[in-house]
């Protein structure tokens, strides 16, 4: 040893004034020190025990036979839930009650009730619609812009409604439809015949009369549905075409693209996920965006 | 007391082993227990069916890509998140969920009612690049999913889930791996397939014809989600526990 502490290394060390106090046994020199927990500690224990049973009696808690103990208080987050929609239903019937019974040109009239369905359809709009159509509307492609004043199928606010609460192309018996053919894919035009039409429409949304052959191959084809100028119709949903206004791209090939396999964008039906006030608000937000037909 | 039950334990084998069972048995009553009744917590509701072979291969690929990391498929029952999403979760929408994706974190929005929301076609662009439809999203793309073709045994999928329970007959297995291509192919005769798992969405999911793709499957899953409760005749006052 170098020095003279030396650790006794069989027991027989002295248990000081702050050391714990060992069990009162040993074997083979080993005592057990008895380190009770802080007093602190264990009534906090036995009291959340305590709680957890209290808990469990008045409050919903265990699975039974045929539904779960409910608990002596009766509560229920889904009853609260139903108590919180009513009395918020109940706040805003002032404004929403008369919307119920009114059409949306009537709620326009109202200024009052405009500036609470403005606010409202903005925030529904942001939450369902503004996902394909760009937060304020601005479209992408394929997706129809509603800043504009261009409507495929219709753009009075009546309109608008009977769009979102039946959707565009869904299972819906009432939602529009319409199919545009496949002149490429199936056969209708040839190449030759599809690079003149595009050619043709290409100039009309130009202002330009276009060619005359190009002029007979779209009185053959495609004024039936987009009118004998392009105009466009809204029964159809068939988008106009004598102006820059695209919706699958304006360049000449988009154009032949959609003349030879045409898209037929989708709209969910919204009946069902939107109350028909939502539609009614949703409806007079997106009208204003498009400056209003 | 304390003093003597624990010296009275450590050098009476028998003491011991009573105070051990006792302490465990307790343990095992409150959380073993509550299984065997676990299914009269369940709403009795319309409409809940096991899914269709494609959408069984969606939600493998929703698990496999880690969907439930950033969406959750459970709607609160709070004003906020039912006017943002709709009708609050029930048990009763999950119980063909193995494992549920309930999630517990929110960097997407909620999907427990996302089916039928947006149109096929926004979902293919979305997966594939978020930002070209929502500009602000922070997802990840998922273009392979459009590459990828879909490979599933799928009567075998359905026959393992039938032994764990699931409600799948005799005849959904034999027509598993014919409604796996019915349902996301342009025009195919999907009546029987509607008969089995109504309300599945059908069609062309991808855009890619009667190429089927991991895609197909991903949409098909979404579609249906939230979709199979008729809330019409749901009584929340049966349900209201």
């Amino acid at each position: 040893m170098a020095d003279e502490t030396h650790y006794d290394t069989h027991g027989e060390s002295k248990p000081s004034a702050d050391s714990p106090k060992t069990m009162g046994h040993e074997w083979d020199g080993i005592a057990e020190f008895n380190n009770p927990l802080p007093r602190w500690w264990v009534i906090v224990f036995m009291v959340c025990i305590a709680w957890a049973l209290v808990f469990a009696v008045v409050m919903p808690s265990f699975p039974a036979a045929h539904r779960f103990f409910g608990g002596m208080l009766g509560y229920s987050s889904r009853a609260d839930l139903r108590a919180n929609i009513a009395e918020t239903a109940n706040a805003r019937s002032q404004w929403l009650e008369p919307m119920k019974s009114l059409s949306a040109p009537a709620i326009v009239a109202n200024p009052e009730l405009l500036q609470v369905a403005m606010r409202g359809g903005e925030v529904i709009f942001k939450e369902n619609c503004a996902a394909c159509h760009g937060v304020g509307g601005t479209g992408s492609k394929g997706y129809p812009a509603l800043v504009d004043d261009e409507w495929l199928w219709g753009g009075t606010l009546p309109e608008i409604v009977q769009t979102i609460t039946h959707g565009v192309r869904t299972e819906d018996p009432a939602a529009h439809a319409s199919l545009m053919p496949a002149f490429g894919r199936d056969g209708l035009l040839d190449r030759a015949q599809m690079n003149t039409l595009a050619d043709y429409v290409m100039a009309i949304s130009d202002g330009k009369p276009g060619a005359a052959q190009g002029h007979d191959l779209f009185e053959a084809n495609c004024a039936v549905c987009h009118g004998p100028k392009g105009e466009g119709t809204k029964e159809n949903g068939a988008p106009a075409l004598n102006n820059q206004i695209w919706l699958y791209g304006g360049d000449r090939a988009n154009i032949i693209t959609q003349i030879n396999t045409p898209r037929h964008g989708v709209m969910p039906t919204w009946q069902g996920r939107l109350t028909d006030v939502d539609i009614k608000q949703v409806a007079i937000y997106v009208h204003s965006l498009g400056g209003g037909k | 007391m304390s003093k003597f039950l624990h010296a009275k334990a450590e050098k009476n084998l028998l003491v011991l082993f009573l105070a051990t069972f006792v302490t465990v048995s307790i343990g095992g009553i409150v959380e073993v227990l509550p299984l065997f009744t676990i299914e009269s917590t369940i709403e009795k509701v319309e409409g809940v069916r096991p899914y269709s072979p494609l959408e069984l291969a969606g939600r493998n690929i929703y698990v496999r890509e880690g969907c439930y990391l950033c969406h959750s498929q459970m709607i609160r029952p709070f004003r906020d998140e039912t006017e943002r999403y709709g009708h609050y979760s029930l048990a009763a929408e999950s119980i063909y969920d193995r494992p549920f994706q309930w999630g517990s974190k929110r960097t997407g929005p909620d999907l427990a009612r996302v089916g039928g929301k947006y149109s096929n076609d926004w979902h293919v662009r979305h997966l594939i690049d978020p930002r070209s439809v929502v500009p602000e999203s922070v997802m990840p793309g998922y273009p392979h999913l459009a590459t990828t073709p879909l490979k599933m045994d799928a009567a075998a999928h359905l026959d393992t889930l039938k032994t764990l329970g699931d409600p799948y007959s005799d005849e959904m297995i034999a027509n598993a791996q014919a409604d796996l291509a019915a349902q996301a192919t342009p025009d195919a005769d999907t009546d029987g397939l509607l008969k089995r798992y109504p309300k599945a969405a059908v069609g062309d999911f991808d855009g890619q014809g009667d190429r089927l793709t991991e895609l197909d499957a991903l949409i098909s899953y979404l579609q249906i989600l939230g979709r199979m409760v008729d809330f019409t005749k749901f009584d929340p006052g049966q349900a209201d526990r």
